[in-house]
């Protein structure tokens, strides 16, 4: 399957993305490494300005050339595409990696039929007839469970609800059958019973064409159901990655704990008050010299304020985290017991 | 899923706001659209009462109709012994510092050129409340109160605050005029879970230091569990559901409520989200809207009854309701078996 057997079909390696502003470059993403295989899911899961989505746009080379400063590796199957313009990545859009967007209203041109989105990209990518590329259109719609799709294909993404424009974007997505599908917060814009049911889309997709998923998202909820591994971020950086049971079993960065926390749970009986993260994320033009989540941690000493903390290595292999003093390793003990979350 | 019928009513007199057969009609193309179809609510003072479904099942409708922010085509809204529906202009207006609310989107909801000051200020300056001096002090207070320092926010715009706290603004902008009741529409939809957590918190607060009664309108059951001593759930316009929301969410009897839980991810990695969601399609149009119970295209326990007749809201708890011809027995699940069955996609 793979051109390069033995080599992970993502590997992400110090990436960084910075946008150049009046008050000075901000630095959306500080230093990213992972790498991903074939058949895999990772999830990405942070705040709203944690860098997530710059990440996804940065290995997608959807970026603006001017004004935005690049560095580190980006290699997919072993070829490197950190640095490489949007023309050399039309190469790689559609059959190698594709992606999926928030809104599915916006990201469907409004005044293209359904049919002809999904043949554009097909017709882009591969050499085949229009009737094949109807026909496949279909099978694709089929595919991501859209009713009727020989009446869909000759109608505006207008005449679709939420949940079925969403798959017809994943439909665009798989049309080339990329390696790759990014997904960025597929599901936040659709209400909680049509989530499942294109969350369900996706991974029953994933499985048929092995397809390795990056999905970016904003609750946690999301991943811990549908993600092998799962890499926390905050203000730009990792903060903490491991396989998906380790992480929400095991974590040992406060922020995680505290993300966690901060959600209500239908476990727990009414008005239970929520554990709420203090202040919110720094600036990212002139970041605290030591760990970014200092100032809102609960368990924060003065070494924290002052220098940056490592990502190291876990007792658990593939665990890493970025923090001095790990939850469950200090005799502070705040609010709350852990028993909700252990 | 029908929601006529009033047995979820407390007796008259005791409800602080009482809605009873709320239709809302809004007029389309080929005819009327009914988004709100025969809804009773009630609130006793101090409570909060969670409404919660689908987008589309007229919830957001149902709480600007009761502040007549649209006007309901037929049905009645009594707030403290008076008639909403019967007010127009300044009878009407008169009522707003008592019935206030707080919207989706803190950012659009504020004035982007007045300072934070002045728009807080604004309903003390429309009513003339006490002199200057007070209404300033009152401002100050209840900025205080939202958690932002009066001194550095009054003087600023919107703009220049987060999401976070622009809520806290419409909070503290709701809360000047001592209302005894604020319908908040999805106050924490917009807003990260972090941030989310300190505003319901704050709410909380508030509800305890002003003596609010609240309509808590949000799609997120979680949120709405968290917040509510009352749970409403809607489905297509009508009620399906309402209860106490710890009874409500451990032993569902209405299976769209039942539906309505399993769909939700939660953060634990050993729950099985692979198997297929319960619930297939998705919500109906009101345009034309499925006869007997509207939820019976999705629901996997319909039978014939349900078709041609409406189910009406009976007790099946004390202190829940439901309006289903087969609901769910305590302890009962929606077995997946119902659901293999291939329904009407919508």
């Amino acid at each position: 399957m793979s051109e390069h057997p033995g080599v992970p079909l993502l590997e992400v390696t110090d990436v960084a993305t910075g946008f150049e502003t009046a008050r000075g470059l901000v630095r959306s993403v500080d230093g990213v490494s992972f790498s991903l295989e074939r058949g895999r899911t990772i999830g990405i899961v942070g705040e709203s300005g944690s860098g997530k989505t710059v990440l996804s746009r940065s290995i997608m080379g959807l970026l603006p050339h001017k004004g935005v400063v690049r560095s580190g590796s980006i290699r997919f199957d072993g070829t490197e595409i950190g640095q490489a313009s949007p023309k050399e990545m039309r190469k790689f859009w559609g059959d190698d990696m594709a992606m999926v967007f928030q809104d599915p209203m916006t990201s469907l041109n409004p005044v293209m039929k359904i049919g002809r989105q999904i043949t554009e990209a097909i017709h882009t990518h591969l050499d085949v007839t229009k009737q094949f590329a109807n026909e496949l259109a279909v099978s694709l719609l089929e595919s991501v469970r859209i009713p009727d799709p020989e009446r869909r294909m000759g109608e505006y993404p207008h005449q679709l609800s939420g949940g079925l424009r969403q798959r017809v974007c994943i439909a665009v997505a798989l049309a080339c059958g990329p390696q790759l599908l990014l997904a960025d917060e597929p599901t936040t814009a659709l209400d909680v019973t049509v989530q499942a049911q294109v969350l369900d889309v996706l991974a029953q997709q994933q499985r048929e064409r092995f397809m390795a998923v990056i999905l970016v998202t904003h609750d946690l909820g999301v991943v811990a159901g549908r993600a092998d591994d799962v890499l926390v971020m905050y203000a730009g950086q990792v903060v903490e990655k491991a396989p998906t049971a380790t992480l929400f079993h095991h974590m040992k960065m406060p922020y995680t704990e505290a993300l966690l926390r901060s959600i209500p749970k239908l476990t727990e009986p009414s008005h239970t008050r929520l554990a709420a993260i203090p202040g919110r994320p720094p600036d990212l033009v002139s970041p605290p010299p030591g760990c970014r989540f200092a100032p809102r941690c609960p368990y924060a000493q003065d070494k924290c304020r002052e220098e940056m903390p490592p990502l190291v290595d876990g007792d658990t292999p593939d665990h890493q985290f970025r923090c001095w003093f790990p939850v469950g390793s200090t005799p502070v003990s705040i609010g709350p017991s852990n028993a909700g979350i252990a | 899923m029908a929601g006529t019928g009033t047995a979820h009513l407390r007796p008259d007199g005791e409800a602080l706001l009482r809605v009873e057969d709320l239709v809302v009609e809004f007029s389309a193309e080929g005819g009327k659209v009914q988004a709100v179809s025969g809804i009773s609510l009630d609130v006793v003072a101090g409570e909060t009462l969670g409404l919660v479904g689908e987008s589309g099942c007229g919830k957001s409708t149902t709480g600007r109709a009761i502040m007549q922010i649209i006007k309901p085509s037929s049905g009645s809204v009594r707030f403290e012994d008076e008639e909403l529906t019967k007010l127009r202009g300044s009878a009407l207006r008169r009522i707003r510092p008592r019935l206030q609310m707080i919207f989706q989107d803190p950012i659009s909801s504020l004035n982007p050129r007045r300072k934070v000051g002045s728009i807080v200020a604004e309903g003390l300056d429309i009513w003339g409340t006490g002199d200057a001096a007070s209404r300033r002090a009152k401002v100050d207070e209840v900025l205080d109160a939202v958690g932002l320092d009066p001194e550095t926010a009054r003087d600023r715009r919107p703009h220049q605050f987060s999401g976070g706290q622009c809520q806290r603004i419409s909070i503290a902008r709701a809360v000047v005029t001592e209302p005894k009741v604020i319908i908040c529409d999805e106050p924490v939809s917009a807003l990260d879970v972090s941030v989310q957590a300190q505003i319901l918190n704050l709410l909380e607060e508030m509800k305890a230091r002003y003596g609010l009664t609240l309509v808590f309108i949000a799609h997120d059951l979680a949120v709405v569990k968290n917040v509510s001593d009352r749970v409403a759930v809607m489905y297509l316009g009508k009620l399906c559901e309402i209860g106490s929301p710890d009874l409500l969410f451990a032993q569902p009897a209405h299976p769209y409520t039942a539906a309505l839980l399993s769909a939700i991810p939660e953060p634990d990695p050993e729950r099985h989200d692979d198997e297929p969601s319960l619930l297939k399609g998705e919500i109906p149009s009101n345009t034309n809207p499925p006869s007997g119970c509207r939820f019976r295209t999705r629901c996997p326990r319909a039978e014939a009854l349900c078709e041609v007749e409406e189910p009406t809201i009976r007790q099946v708890e004390i202190g829940q309701y439901v309006a289903c011809h087969f609901p769910l027995a305590p302890g009962e699940s929606l077995e997946t078996a119902d659901v293999l069955g291939e329904f009407d996609l919508a």
